[in-house]
């Protein structure tokens, strides 16, 4: 009793003294909250389908904010992952009938190995030429994919596999939580040592190594990690869509994550997931269905936000949004609210 | 079948070659990668369909004038867009799909999805060694080789050209010898335009129009400059011309070749990177002064 107490009163404390003092914590706490309980207000199924896709998403965006945005490794074929996830989940759960709980954890293993695949050859290249093969790989699977076509159905893609759950509000609550829990995860990864290694990789690889860091193990670390991450959402999505088809490795999807990355904000690992929460239900329904734009110009005027938000906000709108409203102590580097003028932990004036 | 290699893949290469090499200019110049470059090759194609076919023009004058609006296009989207966001390099690649993705659906838009086609320049055939090639196709690859020679003359003979040389080389030591840096970028972006513009007014007539005509080509130059070496003009030439024969020799030779005729220019791409991971004749870029 004594420790459930404890622990009680120590996540309300944590409550109040890091959350609650900071407007956009708040903010997403809540949100959070109101997405968890979203289907007891309203369980209309369009409306889950896009949330759920836009999960699914936003795992994936988040996932290339890790290899691209941590280490400065510009991946351009990031739907190599969840391409390789999603045929293998489907081929498997096709072809041996094994449930969607063994196939997604196989499909994000295809996944690490097709980051190993592609990691090692990439390591001697750096900059733009890193990006102009990382954009190759995906497309020359998918010109085998479709070449194959009695195995992988070709250009139509195969469909009958299982669904993940029973019911839209099933898949939800398993899509939704996990989103939350692999961003947590990544977040929390891109926040630990190995995640300072990687910025330090980013910023002056040359000096890492001459630091004693042996930056190609990291490198291929955060091959296999992004590689794992977007592997998840590729088996998810597989299973989602009851389809393994080849839009899951065309370049529009390569081009798609790093749009929605960079709009949300590099480097943050919480902007590439808001990034997908605004800009995919934003260019899947909304446009059309509330603000009555024919559905001929959606994808033009979906284009044209992106690119004036970004011509104004060139590190990403959540980046932007939080370099207005919170400043970081210069002495404790914490985050604290823009009208502060003392640090709320060590009272150390705020420029 | 070995006649058609050959002139498909002369044809091909030779508009690959345009296209890489405007991209690599931009590239080598202004450290920008126009991921737009191929939307303005459609952009010019589908201009001379609207001006020679909708509106009736005469079919040169129709070509002359889409080839300047597309070189305004480019250079007002280079000053108004481009140039604001260009030290952050992965805005800059959202941006430029941005733009390549209006331009595609404004295409879409105005002539809807339907596949169009666009009248030859001059029709006929002529025989050259018992193979019936298309004037087209002899005329597409004249004017390649001619406006190739024309750029290597411009860069390597008039003070333009040795100023947008020498701005590739070291922006900084350019900018103190004199040399007006922001106007050299834009005269490159309006060359890298008008280059590509060409190019989609000499394959129009070989093609069917489609607002996704940009994509594929895309792909083709982002390999060429990899495989030659981001930077290199030579390398941009010989690279488009190793692809563009593999496309055709898969084209013809493998089955369904179309499908694999992407992944085994691709693959070409990679094995020679692995091997030389600056390209073929890739200049190694110092870094770049802070």
């Amino acid at each position: 009793m004594n420790i459930l107490s404890f622990y009680v009163s120590r996540s309300y404390q944590f409550l109040r003294g890091e959350i609650l003092v900071i407007p956009s914590r708040t903010i997403a706490l809540l949100l959070c909250l109101f997405l968890l309980f979203f289907p007891l207000i309203s369980a209309n199924d369009f409306i889950l389908r896009v949330l759920i896709l836009a999960s699914i998403y936003a795992i994936f965006a988040a996932s290339w904010d890790l290899l691209s945005g941590y280490t400065g490794q510009i991946n351009f074929g990031h739907a190599l992952f969840f391409g390789v996830a999603a045929y293998t989940a489907g081929l498997l759960n096709y072809n041996l009938d094994l449930a969607p709980w063994a196939t997604i954890p196989i499909g994000a293993l295809a996944a690490v190995v097709a980051g190993l695949v592609i990691g090692i050859p990439c390591l001697r290249l750096r900059g733009t030429y890193l990006a102009f093969a990382t954009l190759a790989f995906p497309l020359i699977l998918l010109g085998v994919v479709s070449a194959i076509s009695s195995i992988t159905g070709g250009e139509r893609g195969f469909s009958g596999v299982d669904p993940l759950a029973g019911s839209r509000v099933a898949s939800y609550y398993i899509v939704f939580p996990s989103m939350m829990v692999l961003g947590f995860i990544m977040w929390k990864i891109a926040d630990s040592n190995t995640g300072l290694i990687f910025h330090a990789i980013r910023e002056d690889e040359v000096t890492a190594r001459a630091s004693g860091i042996n930056t190609t193990r990291y490198k291929l670390l955060a091959f296999c990690l992004s590689g794992l991450f977007a592997g998840i959402a590729g088996g998810m999505y597989v299973h989602f869509m009851k389809v393994a088809g080849p839009s899951t490795l065309e370049l529009l999807l390569s081009f798609q994550v790093i749009i929605w990355a960079v709009f949300g904000g590099i480097a943050t690992i919480y902007g590439p997931i808001a990034g997908v929460f605004i800009l995919y239900p934003l260019q899947d329904f909304m446009l059309s269905r509330y603000l009555h734009v024919p559905e001929e110009l959606t994808m033009l005027i979906f284009a044209c936000i992106v690119l004036i938000v970004l011509l104004f906000m060139p590190q990403g709108l959540i980046t932007w949004l939080r370099d207005k409203t919170e400043k970081i102590c210069p002495r404790c580097k914490l985050q604290n609210v823009a009208t502060r003028s003392k640090c709320r932990v060590c009272t150390a004036d705020l420029d | 079948m070995a006649e058609n290699i050959i002139i498909n893949g002369l044809v091909l290469s030779g508009v690959y070659a345009l296209l890489a090499i405007g991209f690599s200019l931009i590239f080598g110049v202004a450290r920008i990668v126009n991921l737009a470059h191929t939307a303005f090759y459609m952009l010019a194609a589908y201009l001379i369909y609207s001006l020679a076919v909708t509106a009736g023009l005469n079919l040169y004058l129709s070509i002359f004038l889409a080839i300047v609006i597309v070189v305004i296009t480019g250079m007002l989207s280079y000053r108004l867009v481009i140039a604001r966001i260009r030290q952050h390099e992965a805005t800059t690649l959202i941006v430029t799909i941005a733009l390549a993705v209006i331009l595609q659906e404004a295409l879409l838009k105005g002539f809807g999805g339907t596949p169009r086609s666009v009248p030859k320049i001059i029709s006929g055939s002529t025989e050259i060694f018992g193979v019936a090639v298309l004037n087209q196709q002899i005329l597409t690859f004249g004017i390649v080789l001619l406006l190739l020679v024309a750029t290597w003359l411009f860069l390597m003979k008039t003070r333009t050209g040795v100023a947008i040389r020498s701005t590739a080389q070291d922006r900084e030591v350019a900018n103190l010898m004199g040399i007006n840096v922001p106007r050299m970028e834009m005269t490159t972006m309006a060359i890298s335009a008008a280059l590509a513009a060409v190019a989609g007014a000499l394959v129009a007539p070989l093609l069917v129009l489609t607002p996704g005509m940009w994509t594929h080509p895309l792909v083709m130059v982002l390999a060429i400059v990899v495989l030659g070496g981001l930077g290199s003009l030579k390398g941009s030439l010989i690279g488009a011309f190793i692809l563009g024969f593999a496309e055709n020799l898969v084209i013809f030779l493998a089955p369904s070749g179309s499908y694999l005729k992407t992944s085994v220019a691709l693959t070409i791409m990679i094995i020679v990177i692995l091997i030389r991971p600056e390209g073929l004749f890739g200049v190694v870029f110092e870094e770049e002064r802070g």
